[in-house]
């Protein structure tokens, strides 16, 4: 196997500067992206984010230049820029890096963000599981209020823009932009029918972008560098680099940021170091509890959204779980389905019902009492959930379980022994 | 009671302008303040008629989130995550390291109303799973020993309050 590096292009400054000093971010090169913007107008930071081919890092890789011109689109007194830092997806934890490293270039891409689209009040909305690192935000926030990166007529350009944080209250479904909104406007975080959408009518009522902290910092990178030098990293169809969350039983876990192509035995057993203690490798979940698992013949897959796409999976939340021979894979989606029974909001039927369904599948299935008609029914249920779920909760909480079914079908085959077992 | 719960709604309230908008941070900074650690019903009564919304919308609020409670909690609330990295890292023996340094079972309070064991969905330190969250603090790669430190140097900080 070749040797594989991290590259450092979103990460750039993280350890090159004092993460809590807006005077040593300014040092180490900060916000002068900002004052490109603020001397060039924001046509052409509009047109350099096109160019990057930059998709969404939230999990629905939509692409990021385009998001920003429909939200420019639309007219109205009051907008929002929201900073989604939820990072609610088990098994990532990228975005606490960028805000404990880096909290300054989150910031400087929501100002850059803001002043783009004509947005004049901003929200980071931080996951209650992160209270550890709200004052440091906080910190950063009022660092860039006293000088003027916030607030009334930043730096003279005659544009303004407010800025606070929000924090979560302990809800997976909250990560959701419609259900996020929801919870800041002080109601259970359930997610709201489409159309109209976000952008259209968001936060109460207003409009509003929610856009992944990941997606924010990497444009100022691609601001400060060009788009040239992020297409140089990466595939085609997946240009530039992703910050990865890579966990499990490997040698080194922690976030690498990678340029899109490596496979995932280059990421395993190059970057993180190996199975911990020289095990066998078993699968990975790939983006997330609501991403597909891949088997470990398939490691040689690359990481981008067009091979991931081939598999029946996606980049999602950046996520790598890794797990070993000693993990069972039946005992681990019932782990999944556990997570998605306790977080599911219950405001569609499919959902709600279906995760009621799929939990007495698991039980029977921990009990040894499942039957090859609970798997039938196992399938319909992920069929109509996958179909008909209201929103992205339900609709990719299927993925674990089909990309197991068609990668381990030996698994499922346990059915078939209980039921023959049953008629003995 | 019934005085001071009215008397720390209100301030609380007032600080966010009795808007109901603002019912999380009311209701986050409400409980934090609270003997027990939760939302009672008697304190959702009042944020209500403070905040002029139904008793059953502050009530769907704090069943929601899990980081809200309508059932009172120790002091200290001890998460140990039950998501899909700390499950393939074996957290099982650190959730018998915690039964058996806090004398519960995990759901459990301890009598003296202190401490709160619970499992928590993934609270996004997986590199160190593992994992346990500790009121706002999180810990990994934990042993029995340091268990014992950790517990020892929570009923410690406790005990001066
Ligand atoms: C159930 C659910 C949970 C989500 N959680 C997150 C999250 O934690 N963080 C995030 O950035 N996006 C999350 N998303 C995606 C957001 O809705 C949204 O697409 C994203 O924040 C947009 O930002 P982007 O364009 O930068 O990707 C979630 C979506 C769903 C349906
Ligand atoms: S899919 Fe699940 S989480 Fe989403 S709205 Fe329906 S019940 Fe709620």
């Amino acid at each position: 196997m070749k040797q594989v590096h991290e590259v450092h292009f979103i990460t750039e400054l993280f350890g090159k500067y004092d993460g809590s000093s807006l005077q040593s971010y300014l040092e180490a090169g900060g916000f002068k992206p900002l004052q490109q913007l603020l001397a060039g107008g924001s046509e052409k930071i509009l047109k350099e984010i096109d160019e990057s081919g930059l998709q969404g890092r939230g999990g629905a890789a939509y692409p990021t230049g385009r998001k920003l011109r429909q939200f420019l689109s639309e007219k109205a007194p009051r907008k929002f820029v929201v900073c989604n830092a939820d990072e609610g997806e088990p098994g990532t934890f990228k975005d606490r890096e960028l805000l404990r490293r880096n909290i300054y270039q989150v910031i400087e891409g929501m100002i850059i963000t803001a002043v783009c689209t004509q947005a004049g009040e901003g929200i980071i909305y931080v996951r209650e599981e992160y209270t550890n690192i709200h004052d440091h935000i906080e910190q950063a926030i009022e660092s860039c209020y006293q000088h003027n990166y916030l607030g009334k007529n930043i730096l003279g350009s005659g544009f303004s823009f407010e800025l606070r944080l929000f924090s979560g209250a302990g809800s997976y479904v909250c990560g959701e932009g419609f259900a996020m909104c929801e919870s800041m406007e002080g109601k259970s975080g359930r997610p709201r029918t489409k159309p109209p959408y976000v952008k259209q009518a968001g936060f109460l009522n207003l409009p509003t972008l929610v856009i992944n902290t990941e997606t924010l910092s990497a444009i100022v990178s691609i601001i400060r560098h060009g788009a040239h030098e992020f297409r140089k990293y990466g595939t085609a169809e997946s240009p530039g680099t992703k910050l990865i969350s890579v966990s499990g039983k490997v040698e080194r876990p922690g976030v690498y940021e990678i340029p899109f192509g490596l496979t995932i035995n280059e990421i395993v057993n190059g970057l993180a170091g190996g199975m911990k203690n020289g095990k066998k490798g078993n699968f990975v979940q790939i983006g997330g509890a609501s991403g597909g698992i891949l088997p470990a013949r398939l490691w040689d897959t690359k990481y981008t959204y067009e091979d991931f796409s081939r598999a029946g999976m996606s980049v999602g939340s950046g996520a790598i779980v890794v797990a070993d021979t000693e993990t069972k894979l039946l005992d681990y989606l019932k782990v999944v389905q556990d997570f998605f029974n306790h977080e599911s909001c219950g405001k569609c039927t499919p959902c709600r019902e279906g995760n009621r369904q799929l939990r007495i599948i698991f039980d029977k299935i921990a009990a040894g009492t499942a039957t090859a008609e609970d798997f039938y029914r196992m399938e319909i249920v992920l069929d109509v959930m996958g179909s008909t779920s209201l929103c992205g909760s339900g609709k990719t909480e299927v993925v674990p379980f089909n990309t197991a079914i068609k990668y381990f079908p030996e698994e499922f085959a346990v059915f078939a022994e209980f039921e023959k077992r049953a008629v003995i | 009671m019934s005085k001071e719960l009215e008397l720390l709604t209100d301030q609380v309230c007032a600080g966010y302008g009795y808007d109901p908008v603002n019912l999380l941070p009311i209701l986050q900074e409400i409980q934090q303040r609270s003997e027990g650690n939760y939302i009672s019903e008697e304190a959702a009564r009042i944020i209500a008629r403070k905040l002029n919304i139904t008793e059953s919308r502050v009530y769907d609020v704090v069943t929601y989130f899990s980081a809200l409670s309508a059932v009172p909690r120790g002091d200290v609330i001890v998460q140990i995550c039950n998501s899909t990295t700390c499950s393939i890292c074996d957290n099982r023996e650190l959730v018998t390291w915690f039964e058996d340094e806090l004398g519960v079972k995990v759901g459990e309070t301890t009598p003296d109303n202190k401490f709160t064991l619970i499992y928590t969905h993934c609270i996004g330190a997986c590199d160190i799973a593992p994992a346990v969250r500790i009121n706002h603090d999180v810990y990994g790669g934990l042993t029995r020993e340091k268990v014992r430190e950790l517990v020892a140097s929570y009923r410690a900080k406790e005990a001066v309050k």
